[in-house]
């Protein structure tokens, strides 16, 4: 009667397979290693390319690497020791960035897990941890959308004041009044006619007219899609801008995340200077449009050291070298988008820019100008100039609209068009939390976390065995087995691994041994009233279900609600909890009654348990 | 072994009143003690920057507040942090501070005074918007468990259990935050979800007995609700402080290990256990009683699960 069908015995025995394996990686612990990434935003990472040269580099440089690996935006390589990884870091240093004032790689001493390759295949990864067990600096940062809005509307006064001029719309003035755009009339007649104008141009603009004084006006506010269409790009543009920053710290990992509608989150592990990373954090970058100069036989001679007056020599994308003038014809705040598309007519890929009507009469002019020629597109950071793309000048472009095309594949299109508008922060960016946690105080917390665990688990595992004796031990294998669901689930999944989420673990495991507990009565209880060992096996079990179940809930509805408000070190503490008390019901329900039943089962004439001493009062 | 050995039921709805007495009062305590001191809330919370640096060689204290009152810094709080060499600084925010550069600023000045040079271990900074949120979510947090918890109970037994195991265990809630308020414990976000993890965990022994309950009134007639609830508790009795112990080994095991970090959360939930028990067993149940739990009522309730069932 006490016996598991095949498939549950089965299926146990493939999850607690599964959960060792997935736990695993953890034992292996991590070896030093070296990362090299893109330090540019124009550069692409060419995994095998670069697996390639780094081999190239480690081996002229006699070093010895144990394996390289590849992913979307790195290549690592790892090593014995530490002493390797710091040569090895030189040489690889030496090989990639040539000039050492300009990298065009990121190279990061970094750990990486020792686990065998086919783990790292199967995705079994080590859990990871959170910035206050490996050390690190957390930034929160705060985008100002108001800034990002207002910021808009100012480029949006000048539109329309172009615009009420070229349809020859007389006006009294246009200005920002806050949120509000306003512009004033003298009569009716061009009131009504600069609405009808105005809204024949944009649809992001909402109307609103009045009269104030003597004077007629229309008050333009921003509607709510245009607005929200303002600062989702906003913050797109800010982090993508964060990225490149971010680069120039080698941090091997760092994390660049979205948190809500206008918050940033940044973490960089390892990372202790912290003044540096705020001065990264809070430059600008800025975009420059300059023309080429196509002088013959200037850029053979800027080639050889003698670069004409008056212009700079610059790389394109790709390595030809270009002759740039001084002069800037255009600055990135003239631009208030950059979108990847197609060419109308051709269907080739292109990046579509618009310009503000200031930026689009200095454009128009330009290009009127200067037929026939190209012009350079310029990212200017760190006081160093990269050109983004250098396309020739077709013919006059008016409008403000701007299209680059011309061999490009729409990747491409897509990169270039980040590239543009990451030049500068959307709207700026205050940091409204910051964390910083020193390396020696991580590895504190891990151990300090790790021995509570220990040895909480050590005292309930000799007290369950002392007083229920064999069920005492069924009840601590499954305790086991639930921690080590836990590890595998958390490992699987990658979240992310704080002190509270250890003390989570640890506090899950006393609430889990409940359970077991509440089991082991249950049989005591049906064996003190005269049940059969086997009958009171199962009734034990059957009857405990209930309660577990309700428990449970009630303990995970706490753990959901943390879940849902919690952010920061709560949210380590929830998810860990949630996880805890699923694993906590299939280890205490199913593992355990399958080993009971494995120890127990088959025996038909089962006369005692050893579950401890049953006592008995005498007036029954 | 076995620690319970119990002949009879143990009439405990006859001192039910008594319970209940010690109970309140204690709640009341915890009340006027929240009251008149107030939580001595972290920085998370308050918003401001608490830095930890760490010295080879006990610094004085003394030195760095007067240093730091040069700086500008006059309402720092200075002090001793785990051992003699270990120092932690709080800066509350104020307006017109550059927040965002107070840690390196702080570094700096501690770095100028003579002798043994700091290193930094840790440094929070927390801007006034995200406190008000932070306790905003803490406080949406507590009642989406007490919805969550009264909802569930109410469809698997009954509102009355519902009601009375939700009383008992807030009130565990407002003595654990007395408890922080008397001694000015620090009130941080660990401790926040202990506390609602606390919150959790005792429903939980709660859940357990009116389990017993239910059971009781279906299987032994002609008992009295009194007996029954002495019953179903004196049969729970021994698996209730066998699990409390268990869980409290391991909080204790965290207390004792788990740093400073650690302490709060693990002292937190220390008392939620403590109270937990008291709570579950002889205030939850005595209100169930007084809410006019019945045999009738149940069986009804019963019926109607089953037809669903069914």
């Amino acid at each position: 009667m006490n016996r598991y069908p095949l498939w549950k015995n089965l299926l146990i025995g493939i999850v607690m397979l599964w959960g060792l394996i997935y736990t695993l990686p953890n034992f292996y612990g991590e070896v030093p290693a070296v990362q090299i990434s893109s330090g540019k935003a124009t550069l692409k990472l060419d995994a095998s390319a670069t697996i390639k040269r780094l081999e190239e580099s480690l081996a002229t440089a006699g070093i010895q690497h144990d394996g390289l690996f590849a992913d979307l935006t790195s290549v690592r390589a790892r090593f014995r020791d530490t002493d390797t990884q710091l040569k090895a870091k030189d040489a690889v240093e030496k090989a990639f960035n040539p000039d050492a004032t300009d990298p065009s790689y990121v190279v990061a001493l970094n750990l990486l897990s020792a686990s065998p390759q086919w783990l790292t295949a199967i995705h079994a990864l080590p859990m990871y941890l959170g910035l206050d067990l490996r050390g690190g600096v957390h930034f929160l940062l705060q985008v100002d959308m108001k800034g990002a809005v207002t910021k808009r509307l100012d480029a949006t006064t000048g539109d329309l004041r172009t615009l009420l001029r070229d349809k020859n719309v007389r006006h009294a003035g246009i200005a920002r009044e806050g949120q509000n755009v306003v512009i004033r009339f003298r009569d009716v007649e061009s009131q009504t006619r600069g609405h009808a104008v105005i809204t024949a141009s944009s649809n992001d603009l909402q109307l609103v007219d009045g009269q104030d004084g003597a004077d007629f006006k229309i008050t333009a506010t921003l509607s709510p899609m245009a607005q929200k269409t303002i600062q989702e790009f906003a913050i797109k543009q800010n982090i993508t801008t964060l990225h490149n920053r971010i680069n120039e710290l080698g941090v091997a990992e760092p994390v660049i995340q979205q948190q809500g509608l206008d918050r940033i989150v940044v973490q960089l592990p390892g990372v202790q200077d912290v003044a540096k990373a705020k001065d990264i954090l809070g430059r600008t970058a800025t975009l420059e449009i300059r023309l080429v100069d196509e002088t013959p036989g200037a850029l053979e001679a800027a080639m050889t050291g003698a670069i004409p007056a008056g212009t700079e020599l610059y790389n394109e994308r790709g390595g030809r070298p270009l002759l740039v003038k001084k002069q800037v014809v255009l600055t990135g705040e003239r631009l208030t988008d950059a979108q990847p598309g197609f060419d109308g007519q051709t269907h080739e890929a292109a990046v579509h820019l618009t310009l503000d009507a200031a930026g689009a009469r200095i454009f128009k002019d330009i290009t009127r100008e200067n037929i026939n020629k190209r012009m350079a597109i310029l990212l200017i950071e760190k006081g160093k100039g990269e050109v983004v793309t250098a396309p020739v000048i077709r013919g006059e472009i008016g409008g403000g609209r701007v299209q680059i095309s011309g061999r490009m594949s729409s990747e491409e299109a897509t990169d270039t068009a980040l590239l543009l508008r990451a030049g500068s922060l959307a709207a700026p960016m205050e940091i409204i939390e910051e964390r910083t946690i020193g390396p020696s105080l991580g590895a504190e917390n891990i151990s300090k976390g790790f021995h509570s665990t220990l040895w909480g688990f050590v005292a309930i595992a000799v007290f369950m065995c002392l007083y229920y004796m064999l069920f005492g031990m069924v009840s601590v294998i499954a305790l086991a087995s639930n921690l080590l669901l836990l590890v595998a689930l958390l490992s699987l999944l990658q979240a992310t691994l704080t002190l509270p989420g250890i003390a989570a673990i640890a506090l899950t495991l006393g609430m889990a041994i409940d359970a077991n507990v509440l089991i082991n009565e249950r049989i005591r209880e049906e064996l003190r009233n005269g049940s059969s060992p086997q009958a009171a096996i199962s009734a034990g079990y059957d009857r405990a279900f209930d309660t577990i179940l309700d428990s449970n809930v009630t303990t995970l509805i706490a753990g959901v609600a943390l879940l849902v408000f919690g952010s920061g070190p709560v949210r380590g503490f929830a998810v860990v909890h949630c996880l805890g008390i699923l694993t906590s019901m299939f280890s205490a329900l199913l593992v355990s009654r399958g080993l009971v039943n494995l120890i127990y089962g088959k025996r038909r004439k089962l006369e005692k348990l050893a579950i401890g001493q049953i006592w008995k009062a005498e007036a029954n | 072994m076995e620690f319970f050995r119990i002949r009879k039921d143990i009439p405990f709805m006859k001192h039910a009143l008594v319970f209940n007495v010690i109970s309140l009062v204690t709640f009341l305590l915890a009340v006027f003690f929240l009251a008149t001191k107030g939580l001595h809330f972290s920085v998370e919370f308050t918003g401001g920057t608490l830095m930890e640096a760490s010295y080879t060689e006990a610094p004085q204290l003394e030195k760095i507040r007067e240093t730091l009152g040069k700086e500008g810094y006059q309402d720092a709080q200075v002090q001793n942090f785990g051992s003699a060499r270990d120092v932690l600084i709080r800066l509350p925010n104020r307006e017109g501070m550059e927040t965002g550069k107070v840690s390196e600023k702080v570094m700096a000045s501690l770095n100028a005074i003579e002798g043994h040079k700091p290193e930094m271990r840790r440094v929070e900074f927390v801007g006034p918007q995200v406190g008000k949120e932070l306790a905003s979510d803490g406080a949406m947090a507590l009642l989406l468990v007490i919805g969550g918890i009264v909802l569930y109970l109410a469809i698997r037994f009954e509102w009355r259990f519902a009601v009375s195991a939700i009383i008992a265990n807030l009130h565990d809630v407002i003595i654990i935050l007395g408890f922080f308020a008397l001694f000015q414990w620090e009130f941080s976000l660990p401790v926040l979800a202990a506390t609602l993890a606390v919150l959790g965990y005792s429903v939980n022994e709660s859940v357990v007995i009116f389990d017993r309950v239910r059971e009781t009134f279906k299987k032994k007639r002609g008992l009295s609700t009194p007996e029954v609830l002495d019953h179903a508790i004196t049969s729970t009795i021994s698996r209730t402080i066998i699990t409390h112990g268990s869980t409290q080994i391991m909080v204790l095991s965290m207390l004792l290990f788990g740093g400073e970090t650690l302490y709060y959360f693990s002292l937190a939930l220390t008392i939620g256990i403590c109270f937990g028990i008291y709570s579950s067993v002889l205030v939850a149940s005595p209100l169930v009683m007084w809410l006019g739990v019945s045999r009738e009522q149940f069986m009804q309730v019963k019926k109607e699960k089953q037809e669903i069932v069914v």
